[in-house]
């Protein structure tokens, strides 16, 4: 009986002579954070090479979105990075009213700006969950996930959904917050900055979290420039950029909040910027309840269903909808301009952009979307070289990357 | 009729250290579970008491994957080897006076060549595999496992000097049965190295990088399922509980308490082995984990010299005070 044994496993033997070790981590691997693919060519425990593989998720979205007209391809946004979804549903938002020039009622911006904040919360806690986690931290992992539990719920109040929320709508957002919402949200407001100090204390002073992330997948601030990084991953390297700060757009103007800076451009200053973010997340949650005006939540020309204010208390069985006065579908369809535009936000990854080309109709002829994890996950190869596969691992977590954003 | 009576002291002896394997990891996931904000197993039983007695029915129940390009023999023999090196090292611990089954002079030497052999089960099986991840679970392993056997032989040393014997019995009698007559005081420095290299030695974290969940899937039993799995599960416990018990013999004055139990003359020293027990716990759900070469890092540059200068100071005094 003949049968391959172990010797067809090509083992190079250690004579420290070039010999390689290809390893194949993911799709399906527990570190990866969703379906990355990435091969490496070891020497021992040091990656030689690093070539991540990308598209284990494409929907084509955004050839989809040609087939669909500007309201029905919001609900496509909502999968990019199903971690802060709302983040995406208010960039696509803010896009597509530069683009036909529809305004925005202040009392919308203001929601947006703490739903948006609420997502960024989100997603930063799933991010130190996740990345505390693949270093080995467990318990933070559940830390977070309590707090993430009482976001959710708030989500849940304001608009039905957890994780796909399509609540920001051209021209406003679809319903208006509750007082019981408020109310909900300035409790945890009230615990959140305890929460945070609670993570610091299991891993911001501890040996072996310093020892793992500092030091750890440097990049200066030109090679980020050049790499193409944004968001914390950019300002972890000290360069002062944020879409939020430097081209304000809904509420971001209104407010006063700053924006956190790193030096050293490690994972520790990444981590460091993360976790700053999250008390200015609050900060601005903060001034926006305190601030939020009265008025109409969706301006008179956005292109979308409109839902009345005030539900009637009794209504009459209809098989038409539009019959109930329950939803009114806005007809005006001359708002439609051609031209092209790219509108950035800053969405918890980084600045996610969304560029459209218009021919007039209600249809965006091309829409295109610079996912930050995309050009994250390029900036992989380049910045995990040299290093061990356990920093690897870090590198991915700290450069918190989602597959659904960046596959599309 | 002496060996007779032998087997069914073995035979004993086995049940209740598996009762013990089943509960320390109902002990473990009640503890992490109460540390993270959660229950912890709850539904099989009244607060999830029969939970491992489920997971056992089920893990024995389940099927036996064998990869097709695995190494067939060694890949069936490595957990065994690991289960069988674990089992026998229980055979000197010195449970209560005279509650030991084999009351061997090398007893200390023993322990240490058991819980090597057990290492090669683990490099087996990360060999015998045919999987990437496996193999570099197996690597890391023994990489690990040599470097901590070092500094944790050394550790003992001082033990060893202080006690004047390396089997078990006597060294806890020459703590007496006084408090301050633990090692825990005057080998401090032995009882740190020791310590640290005992999480890596049972592969805990911080130290678990062999089978590092989320760089290497799951190290060196990956590729094993069912009941296989099982075993090296019940090894790695076991091991935590012979670590513990050297621990409890050489630092914490074994099966000596503050008052002698007149029933149950072990209770002081499984009461010991259960805060050894719990330190581990404590310890995995706090930390954080090693890189490969901050582990090798602190083995061979803290640990090692440490031990050394241990050694050098505790024969210093001994020949000053004798």
């Amino acid at each position: 009986m003949t049968r391959p044994i172990t010797k067809s496993l090509e083992i190079p033997v250690a004579d420290g002579e070039g010999e390689r070790y290809s390893l194949r981590m993911g799709p399906q691997h527990p570190a990866t954070h969703g379906v990355l693919r990435v091969d490496l060519e070891l020497d021992g425990e040091t990656i030689v090479e690093c070539t991540p593989q990308v598209g284990y998720l494409h929907r084509g979205f955004e050839k989809l979105a040609e087939n669909k007209t500007y309201a029905q391809a919001l609900i496509l946004t909502d999968r990019l990075d199903y971690i802060a979804a709302m983040a995406n549903n208010i960039g696509y938002c803010v896009a597509v009213e530069k683009l036909l020039g529809i305004s925005v009622p202040l009392r919308a911006k203001y929601i947006r700006t703490i739903t948006g904040e609420m997502s960024r919360l989100c997603s930063h806690l799933l991010w130190l969950a996740t990345h505390a986690l693949d270093i080995g931290a467990m318990t933070v992992f559940l830390y977070c996930f309590r707090e993430r539990e009482i976001l959710l719920d708030l989500f849940e109040e304001l608009c039905g959904a957890r994780l796909t929320f399509s609540y920001p709508r051209i021209g406003g957002v679809r319903q208006d917050v509750t007082s019981a919402f408020i109310d909900e949200l300035q409790r945890f407001l009230d615990i959140f900055p305890s929460k945070i100090e609670e993570y610091e204390t299991l891993i911001d002073t501890n040996r072996i979290w310093l020892k793992r992330t500092v030091g750890v997948g440097k990049v200066s601030g030109e090679e980020a420039l050049a790499l193409g990084l944004t968001g914390a991953c950019l300002r972890g390297s000290g360069v002062d950029y944020d879409t939020r700060k430097h081209q304000p757009y809904d509420a971001y103007d209104l407010v006063d909040f700053e924006v956190p800076l790193g030096s050293d451009g490690d994972i520790y200053a990444r981590y460091r910027c993360r976790m700053e973010e999250m008390h200015q997340s609050a900060r601005i949650i903060q001034q926006c309840i305190d601030q939020l005006p009265p008025g109409p939540i969706i301006g008179p020309d956005a292109p979308d269903l409109v839902m009345p204010n005030k539900v009637p208390a009794r209504i009459e069985a209809s098989t038409n909808a539009y019959g109930t006065g329950l939803i009114k579908l806005i007809r005006d369809r001359n708002l439609y301009v051609s031209g092209d535009v790219y509108v950035a936000t800053e969405v918890p990854k980084g600045e996610l952009g969304f560029y459209f080309i218009s021919d007039g109709n209600n249809r965006p002829y091309r829409m295109h979307i610079r996912s930050p994890s995309f050009i994250h996950i390029g900036a992989l190869a380049a910045i995990a070289k040299g290093e061990l596969i356990a920093d690897l691992i870090a590198n991915i977590g700290s450069l918190d990357v989602v597959l659904g954003e960046s596959d599309r | 009729m002496d060996i007779l009576l032998m087997l069914v002291w073995i035979v004993v002896l086995f049940a209740v250290v598996m009762l013990h394997v089943a509960y320390a990891t109902y002990f473990e996931r009640k503890i992490i579970g109460h540390m993270q904000v959660r229950l912890g197993p709850m539904r099989v039983g009244w607060h999830g008491l029969f939970q491992p007695i489920a997971d056992g029915i089920k893990s024995f129940f389940k099927e036996d994957i064998i990869p097709e390009n695995a190494d067939r023999p060694t890949f069936l023999a490595a957990p065994i080897i690991c289960l069988v090196a674990m089992m026998t090292s229980l055979a000197v611990l010195p449970f209560a006076k005279g509650w030991v089954l084999a009351d061997i002079d090398i007893g200390l030497l023993f322990i240490f060549a058991m819980s090597s052999l057990a290492s090669y089960g683990v490099v087996l099986a990360g060999w015998a595999s045919n999987s990437k991840f496996s193999f570099l679970g197996g690597l890391r392993s023994m990489a690990q496992v040599i470097s901590y056997e070092i500094a944790m032989g050394l550790s003992l040393v001082g033990v060893m000097l202080l006690a004047g014997s390396l089997n078990l019995s006597e060294i806890v009698e020459a703590q007496g049965d006084r408090f301050l007559g633990m090692y825990l005081m005057p080998q401090c420095i032995g009882f740190f190295v020791f310590f640290i290299a005992m999480l890596a030695e049972t592969n805990r974290v911080p130290f678990d990088l062999p089978e590092a969940e989320t760089e290497l899937v799951s190290g060196y039993c990956t590729e094993y399922s069912g009941m296989r799995y099982a075993i090296f599960f019940m090894a790695e416990y076991i091991g935590m509980m012979v670590m513990a018990s050297i621990g409890t013999v050489c630092f914490l004055g074994g099966w000596n308490g503050p008052f002698p139990v007149p029933f149950f003359p072990p209770l002081w020293f499984v009461l010991k082995v259960y805060l050894f027990m719990f330190l581990f716990i404590w310890i995995r759900a706090t930390l954080p984990r090693y890189r490969y070469d901050q582990l090798m890092d602190l083995g061979w540059k803290l640990l090692i010299p440490l031990a050394l200068a241990n050694i050098v100071l505790t024969a210093c005094i001994k020949a000053l005070v004798s």
